[in-house]
């Protein structure tokens, strides 16, 4: 995973889990006890922020109270963070869960996420990152808390023991962890904490309500878009039409002129009109006169976006994995299998549109809004003002969705950029069509597989060869080496299938659209890709393409064991009249996962009728919320499979809005079959792994029924 | 002029013409109704006007004069409280940004229909977009809320 950190310079500051070091503080302002944790590299500092009380690396803070705050370092986005993370500590620090309360995290180093190198909610890594670290935060605090009331009492930590925020001891004494604060403060830090057993746990496991249910159906969860400021302004932003051009001459004098329009002002990416509502900004923006330079994008359409994709394709790209003697076994071979997929690019459409609220005032910045890159936001900030990046602070909401758009800084800088120039505090709001048509798509791939058989029909050589724009090299440029995306290579590169002869090629193709991460990043594009085609060999080689996959994964049996449960669960061989089976299995983000889609054909095209899908994500912290991934990831990408694209002309998006850009429904949802494995192993990701599977197994499914191979995505429009 | 919002009569000067949701998120501070399409498509701001659901993003103020807006703050109390229960129970959102939507337009079958069946569920609530995907929990917590309210 390392290699895949997106930011070496801020990685190299990270602790690996061995050199971390937990440290304790009292904060001046509560006198509270405060377990940080810091960077070796940044221990000196650290040291003096413990000494003068700081909270700023703080993780768990126990206060006199006995109330204990966990400051959660990753965006609330759905995937429940505001639960797992809390969990971890809890179960450790022996609260129960109703007792911890959240605050989000400033942008600081200490919440970096050792996974990807940044402050970073992404990846699924939330629960993989914080496993370890949240857990011996919370035994730290237990620890040195326990200590305290030894101390008291006079006897061994050993004889005590903890429960519900209470230290005990065997004769009988008692003491509130709020009454033992200041003393523990005073405490030896544990050089070591040893973690509770699997048997033990009572927390992880077990919970079953999310923390934030509770605000969100009451209507008071506060997401972006819904910050308010005193004196604050409302802007609406008119773009290029093409992305990437530039206003060069503004007649705003019919703006300024509706009621109600308070301020017009120009900014790199446009003129944002200001006015008390959202409706009245809009209105004036419509009444903007600009002549825009377009850029060298006003001419790009589809079909040279295709054939540029096409042309690059032919040469050579970075071999991100062989085995064998690669694709020189092909040559070798009796016969051959080749395909060639191709997935277009898509937008994030998250239910919130993309709003930031920022207000500039007595030397510092307030950016307040849904934020997954905290870090990002304050530097991509602080150089956009022109202010220093410690006068910049990021205040993170919950996000109304993020699936990798709210990762991007355009919109934390457009409202900086805005709110300095008006002089107030500015609530920039994007229309869903600002947000569909200036979006950081998901990648167009051309996906080429060869693959080499001998002559019983055994697989001896494959050869993937993906075109398609980096998303990496756009982001995080120092990333992407000798023409290596690691991102790019999701979904390929970690094939589980085991053949003689591998090769696992990438060309990277700038199409000149801008791209952005999208949940599961390229596993989505390669998974398609991969599984289908392991169907189509399965095809040619008249094979069963669950045997065939199990044949090929003998060396792997965590692996085995989904795909086998999934087919089971799911009747394979066994399906209904006028249906059939699609399977498709893969690993990512450390989870094992197999999916089986039921389809039939109607008049209106094929209709999915079940998912079954298993899951082998080692420990589950939290079963339900585990469940709801999968769900949601299911249905995630069988809707955006089905029935999205993006699509260009003369460099605009054609899209507009959820008429032409359609999002699934409660009347297309299949039945979903859900299954986890029970495991020991660590936990691994799941906030993407339901996306990728989906949309080969039903294309599977549907050549399985009728013959007909469908090579191109959205699915409706090319079956 | 003269509006009524959750039982509370409040005044608002602006333009006549701006839809229902910016009177209640950015003049009334009510912003349990969400902005999600501006185009009545998705539903994430509706709200009730004299106990109709309506897509307060593409109605009018003007319309609501002398009728009762509804947001989730201000359901019947019997009727809010099944429902908010229900999505605990089944542990519906996840962003949660269209939920208050979604709640929204459920009690507005549930007091037309007490005890929905799937297909009338689907067939009411279809024009409510969730992106996480939480709809066969909406399905579960609707049949939840019919049986506790009625």
């Amino acid at each position: 995973m390392n290699k895949n950190r997106l930011l070496d310079k801020v990685a190299s500051d990270t602790a690996s889990s061995s050199r971390r070091q937990f440290i304790k503080a009292t904060s001046a302002l509560s006198g509270a006890l405060v377990i940080g944790f810091n960077l070796p590299e940044a221990r000196a500092k650290a040291a003096a922020a413990a000494n003068s009380a700081s909270v700023s690396n703080a993780w768990v803070k126990v206060a006199g109270d006995g109330s204990v705050t966990l400051i959660c370092h990753r965006s609330e986005m759905g995937q429940g963070v505001y639960t797992s993370m809390p969990m971890l500590v809890a179960e450790e620090l022996g609260v129960p869960l109703s007792a911890v309360k959240i605050e989000m995290a400033p942008s600081a180093p200490v919440y970096i996420n050792a996974m990807l190198g940044g402050q970073i909610t992404g990846g699924s890594t939330s629960v993989r990152d914080a496993w370890t670290k949240l857990r011996e935060a919370g035994a730290s605090a237990r620890s040195v808390l326990v200590a305290a009331a030894a101390d008291n009492w006079k006897v061994p930590a050993s004889e005590c023991t903890t429960a519900n925020g209470v230290v005990m001891h065997k004769s009988g004494k008692k003491a509130t962890y709020g009454s033992l604060v200041g003393k523990a403060s005073t405490m030896k830090m544990p050089e070591k904490v040893v973690l509770k057993d699997a048997k033990d746990w009572t927390i992880i496991g077990k919970q079953k309500a999310r923390v934030d249910t509770p605000a969100k159906v009451y209507g008071k969860a506060q997401y972006g878009i819904d910050v308010k400021l005193p004196g604050m302004l409302v802007a609406s932003l008119a773009q290029a039409p093409v992305i990437g051009g530039k206003a060069v001459k503004v007649n705003d004098a019919k703006a300024k002129a509706v009621k109600g329009v308070v301020q017009v002002v120009q900014i790199p990416d446009g003129v944002a009109v200001l006015a008390k509502d959202f409706y009245t900004a809009k209105k004036g923006r419509d009444a903007l006169e600009i002549d825009w330079d377009n850029g060298p994008n006003e001419r790009l359409d589809m079909l040279r976006i295709e054939q540029d994709l096409r042309t690059a394709s032919v040469g050579t790209g970075a071999i991100m994995r062989k085995e064998g003697t690669g694709d020189a076994a092909l040559e070798k071979s009796a016969s051959k299998v080749e395909a060639e997929y191709m997935l277009p690019f898509l937008a994030h459409a998250t239910l919130e549109p993309v709003n930031c609220t920022a207000e500039i005032k007595n030397g510092e910045c307030h950016i307040t809004g849904p934020i997954q890159f905290q870090q990002g936001a304050q530097y991509g900030v602080a150089a956009a003002v022109k202010m220093p990046p410690e006068k910049v602070f990021i205040h993170t909401t919950f996000l109304g969705g993020g699936y990798g758009r709210k990762l991007e800084l355009d919109f934390q800088i457009q409202a900086a950029q805005i709110a300095q120039a008006a002089g107030k505090p500015v609530k920039l709001v994007w229309s869903r069509e600002d947000d569909m048509k200036h979006d950081f798509y998901r990648p167009i791939s051309l996906h080429q597989m060869t693959a080499g058989l001998d002559d019983k029909g055994n697989i001896q050589a494959l050869h993937f060869k993906m075109t398609s724009p980096s998303v990496t090299a756009r982001a995080f440029p120092p990333v992407v080496q000798n023409g290596k995306d690691p991102f790019m290579a999701e979904g390929s590169e970690n094939l589980t299938y085991k053949v003689p002869n591998l090769s696992i090629e990438n060309v990277i193709h700038d199409t000149g659209i801008r791209v952005g991460y999208w949940r599961s990043v390229s596993n989505a594009l390669n998974a398609f890709a991969v599984e289908s085609f392991m169907d189509e060999i399965a095809a040619q080689t008249k094979k069963d393409p669950v045997q065939l996959r199990m044949d090929l994964l003998a060396h792997d049996k965590r692996s085995q064991n989904v795909l086998k449960l999934a087919a089971e669960r799911a009747g394979w061989g066994k399906a209904a009249a006028g249906r059939a089976l699609g399977v498709a299995q893969m690993e990512c983000y450390g989870t094992h996962s197999a999916v089986v889609a039921e389809v039939s054909m109607t008049k209106d095209g094929p209709k999915v009728h079940k998912i079954t899908a298993v899951v082998d994500c080692g420990i589950v912290v939290h079963p339900d919320q585990a469940l709801a991934q999968m769900e949601s990831g299911i249905l995630l990408g069988l809707g955006s499979g089905m029935k999205n694209e993006i699509t260009f002309k003369d460099g605009v998006v054609e899209q507009n809005n959820f008429h032409d850009y359609q999002m699934l429904r409660m009347s297309e949802v299949p039945q979903m079959d859900i299954t986890f494995v029970s495991s020991a192993a660590a936990p691994g990701g799941l906030g993407e792994v339901g996306v990728p599977l989906v949309m080969p197994a039903v294309a599977n499914a549907i050549a399985a029924l009728n013959g007909k191979r469908v090579r191109k995505l959205p699915l409706m429009q090319n079956v | 002029m003269k509006l009524n919002v959750n039982g509370k009569s409040v005044n608002f000067e602006g333009d006549p013409d701006t839809p229902i949701l910016w009177v209640l998120r950015d003049h009334l501070d009510v912003t349990s109704p969400k902005f999600g399409c501006g185009m009545a498509l998705c539903g994430a701001c509706t709200v009730h006007l004299d106990g109709a659901p309506i897509r307060s993003c593409s109605t009018p103020v003007s319309a609501a004069s002398g009728k009762r807006i509804t947001t989730v703050e201000g359901l019947p109390a019997k009727l809010g409280k099944a429902l908010q229960d229900a999505w605990i129970a089944e542990e519906v959102p996840q962003c949660g940004y269209c939920q208050t939507g979604q709640m929204m337009s459920a009690a507005a079958l549930l007091t037309t229909n007490k005890n929905p069946s799937t297909e009338q569920i689907v067939s009411a609530m279809d024009g409510n977009v969730c992106r996480c995907g939480t709809y066969t929990r909406i399905q579960k917590a609707i049949s939840r809320a019919a049986k506790s309210a009625a």
